[in-house]
């Protein structure tokens, strides 16, 4: 390739967007040099490949790390590739099949991607009656109900944590309970149930650091959205939803 | 039942999700599966018949009115709809999930060799997947699925109904294409 047809291919590339990952890198390559992927040039291919990553640096585009390691993969079947093969070897796989996979694997569910994208689609193509409700957000939310603020959270935490005595009655070992024990024992106490309230949650709790721990795995179960906190827009009480 | 058909068709009419038959046997008070499916069926039959600008859909496990993709753009006008804004990554997110499920994080990285943390949040929070779990491995990593959201979104009777993954020799000329 000579280097004015790369410069031209690299202009493109900056009108197109950046590729998203190396495997997209990887399969442009192989459809602009329309090769076979189970017969790829590899050494022309890495060549480009680290072309483009040079170009990405120069357009002081972070380079991520899963570039390089590509990079870096593609440089070792070339080297591969160029040890002689002995007779009685020559069984051995292709060291191209290590990169074969996973871009047969991605190709496919790129053409999958593009079949979902040009299915009939509810709220564009097709309409459902008053379909607009549930439109752009998630699950309904629960009747009466709306999502509750991060201040309105820590307000109801301090409500709680002043109900529970500073001073210990007496001094005890007690068995401290970690934030992962605590979240499955929540888990327990929601299932079956549509929701409890937030003082439900921190029943039977002695010590400040229980209502901690409590507090801290609630937080760590809306983040990664095993439950949804809500409050009741009339009488203000937070409740756990199941996610 | 005598007047079984006008019943079925105000339920229809009235609900605001795809009704799955168990729904209106329950509603009915029957047992009799067959019976429903004959309506529903003679139903959708009517409206293609009489060129009515709706369908009865078989979408997500259930059945729902729909209006004809050929109404589209009318609807479109009414509701104001924005064009769905699901980006090429969301997409490829999307269908490992779809065709890979029970899926977590990591797997779907592998594949797409890109973090995907933002896209699956999302994908969450627009109700498209769902997480079903944790599996049981060091990390403890949530398992995804899709949603009935996702079927009902994207007109599937159920993940059976998604197209079997094409060959990459049957693919031939037919690349996917680089600019969606």
């Amino acid at each position: 390739m000579t280097e004015t047809t790369l410069q031209e291919t690299t202009y493109q590339v900056q009108i197109e967007d950046v590729f998203e990952g190396p495997m997209d890198l990887l399969v442009h390559l192989v459809q602009k040099n329309e090769v076979d992927i189970y017969d790829i040039p590899i050494a022309l291919i890495t060549e480009q490949y680290m072309q483009y990553l040079n170009v990405m640096k120069a357009m002081n585009i972070d380079v991520a790390g899963n570039f390089l390691l590509m990079a870096a993969t593609l440089a070792h079947i070339k080297s591969r590739m160029l040890l002689p093969v002995h007779e009685d070897e020559a069984e051995e796989e292709d060291p191209r099949m290590e990169l074969v996979r996973p871009l047969e694997e991605y190709l496919q569910l790129k053409c999958a991607a593009e079949d979902l994208a040009t299915r009939v689609r509810l709220d564009w193509d097709v309409f459902a009656r008053s379909a607009g409700e549930m439109d752009e957000s998630a699950a309904p939310e629960p009747e009466g109900f709306v999502k509750v603020s991060l201040f309105q959270l820590i307000d109801a935490f301090q409500r709680v944590i002043k109900r529970v005595s500073h001073e210990p009655f007496m001094n005890i070992t007690v068995d401290t309970i970690s934030v992962k024990a605590r979240i499955t024992e929540i888990v327990d106490l929601l299932e079956g149930k549509e929701s409890i309230t937030f003082e439900e949650l921190f029943e039977g709790h002695a010590t400040r650091g229980e209502v901690i721990v409590t507090f801290l795995a609630l937080l760590e179960m809306a983040k990664s959205q095993v439950v949804r906190i809500m409050q009741h827009i009339e009488s203000g009480v937070i409740r756990i939803f199941n996610g | 039942m005598d007047n079984l058909k006008p019943i079925i068709e105000s339920l229809l009419f009235v609900s605001d999700e795809p009704l799955t038959i168990d729904k209106i046997k329950a509603v009915l008070e029957v047992e009799d599966r067959k019976a429903i499916r004959e309506v529903l069926e003679n139903l959708a039959r009517e409206y293609d018949d009489q060129h009515r600008a709706f369908f009865l859909s078989e979408v997500a496990g259930g059945y729902q009115l729909r209006t004809r993709p050929e109404y589209g753009e009318w609807a479109r006008k009414l509701k104001q709809a924005k064009p769905p804004r699901v980006s090429r990554a969301a997409l490829e997110t999307l269908a490992i999930i779809a065709y890979k499920q029970p899926v977590i994080r990591s797997d779907i990285e592998h594949l797409r060799g890109v973090d995907c943390g933002g896209v699956l949040h999302m994908l969450l929070e627009r109700g498209l997947i769902r997480t079903l779990g944790r599996k049981d491995i060091p990390g403890r990593p949530l398992i995804y699925g899709t949603s009935r959201r996702f079927l009902e979104m994207f007109d599937l009777k159920d993940l059976n109904n998604l197209p079997t993954l094409k060959d990459i020799q049957e693919l031939g000329e037919s690349w996917p294409n680089d600019s969606t």
